[in-house]
């Protein structure tokens, strides 16, 4: 599984807007290059960034293969009440990666 | 961006380090953690001698490997030898670079800086040239840094990924039309080892990212 870090506040206030980052390990092959013998390298890339709060959907980002490798993507969401911030990538060759990190609202 | 644990792209590396360093392997199955505690500071010293010879902290690791762990070498800039070098090297952020002088490595630190200051290549170029000479004009749009090896390995964006003081050493020198030396060749260590000296007392900023 790739490597993934995340950025979340450990606590907030209610109604703080919230910083979110989340950067993954991943090569993101455009499928556009070709190797030396003029082979097209496959296409692998990340198709879909989910990020769900308590389980609700609060930012989903497609992506495509202008983007680079070990992509970060950072937004931002309103602090609600505690619970569980999930990250979720899904790409190319059944690529699957989730990562969660608790957040406490005051 | 590098100095944010959570944006710098090189922890991917630093994290997989991590991982390796407290795992076990070879056939004496020891982990780098059962030897070691913390290497804090250690980068700041390398390239460094051992048993008369100058090594890097990558070459460094493999001797490790070889000889305590009785595991193979890793290849030079494989992933696995730049996550380690780069778990160690974060250990030593902030610390000053601190290159011991001494009369065995003079020749060492001589045959380095004779590198450093040799035209090479079709375009008859040394590195004073530019990494002194011109040190803050530009090239093709982008400044000319003073040649300071203070971040690596480093993340650099147009690698999409970590590498080695050599991997950008090779990269001016086939800017330069010159032939590269091949990884791990004693030259490269020299001119390491001269480049590590020149910037001794600044601050190491590993993993840094570069464009």
């Amino acid at each position: 599984m790739a490597r993934a870090i995340i950025q979340v506040p450990a606590r907030a206030k209610r109604g703080d807007i919230l910083e979110l980052r989340a950067l993954i390990g991943h090569v993101m092959e455009t499928g556009f290059r070709r190797t030396e013998s003029g082979a097209l390298v496959p296409r692998d890339i990340i198709r879909q960034l989910v990020c769900t709060y308590n389980g609700i959907e609060v930012f989903r980002a497609d992506f495509h293969p202008a983007i680079a490798a070990n992509p970060l993507i950072s937004f931002t969401t309103v602090a609600t009440e505690s619970g569980k911030m999930e990250f979720r990538w899904t790409g190319d060759n059944d690529f699957s990666a989730t990562e969660s990190a608790p957040i406490t609202v005051e | 961006m590098q100095n944010d644990d959570a944006t710098n792209p090189a922890m991917l590396w630093v994290l997989d380090g991590e991982a390796l360093w407290g795992r076990r392997t070879g056939a004496a199955d020891k982990a780098c953690a059962d030897c070691h505690q913390g290497m804090q500071g250690v980068a700041a010293r390398y390239p460094a001698l051992h048993s008369e010879k100058l090594v890097n902290l990558d070459q460094r690791i493999n001797l490790c490997r070889t000889e305590q762990q009785k595991a193979p070498a890793l290849q030079l800039e494989s992933r696995e030898l730049l996550a380690l070098s780069a778990y160690i090297g974060r250990q030593s952020r902030g610390l000053p670079i601190d290159i011991a002088e001494s009369e065995q490595a003079k020749p060492f630190l001589d045959s380095g800086r004779a590198a450093f200051n040799r035209r090479q290549g079709q375009l008859n170029l040394s590195c004073t040239q530019c990494h002194v000479g011109l040190a803050g004009n530009k090239l093709a749009g982008n400044p000319i840094p003073q040649a300071h090896p203070t971040g690596y390995p480093i993340y650099r964006l147009e690698w999409q990924g970590l590498g080695s003081l050599q991997r950008r050493l090779r990269n001016c020198m086939i800017g330069v039309r010159a032939e590269p030396y091949a990884y791990g060749s004693p030259e490269f260590v020299e001119l390491e080892y001269y480049l590590m000296w020149r910037a001794r007392g600044m601050k190491l900023e590993t993993p840094a990212v570069r464009p």
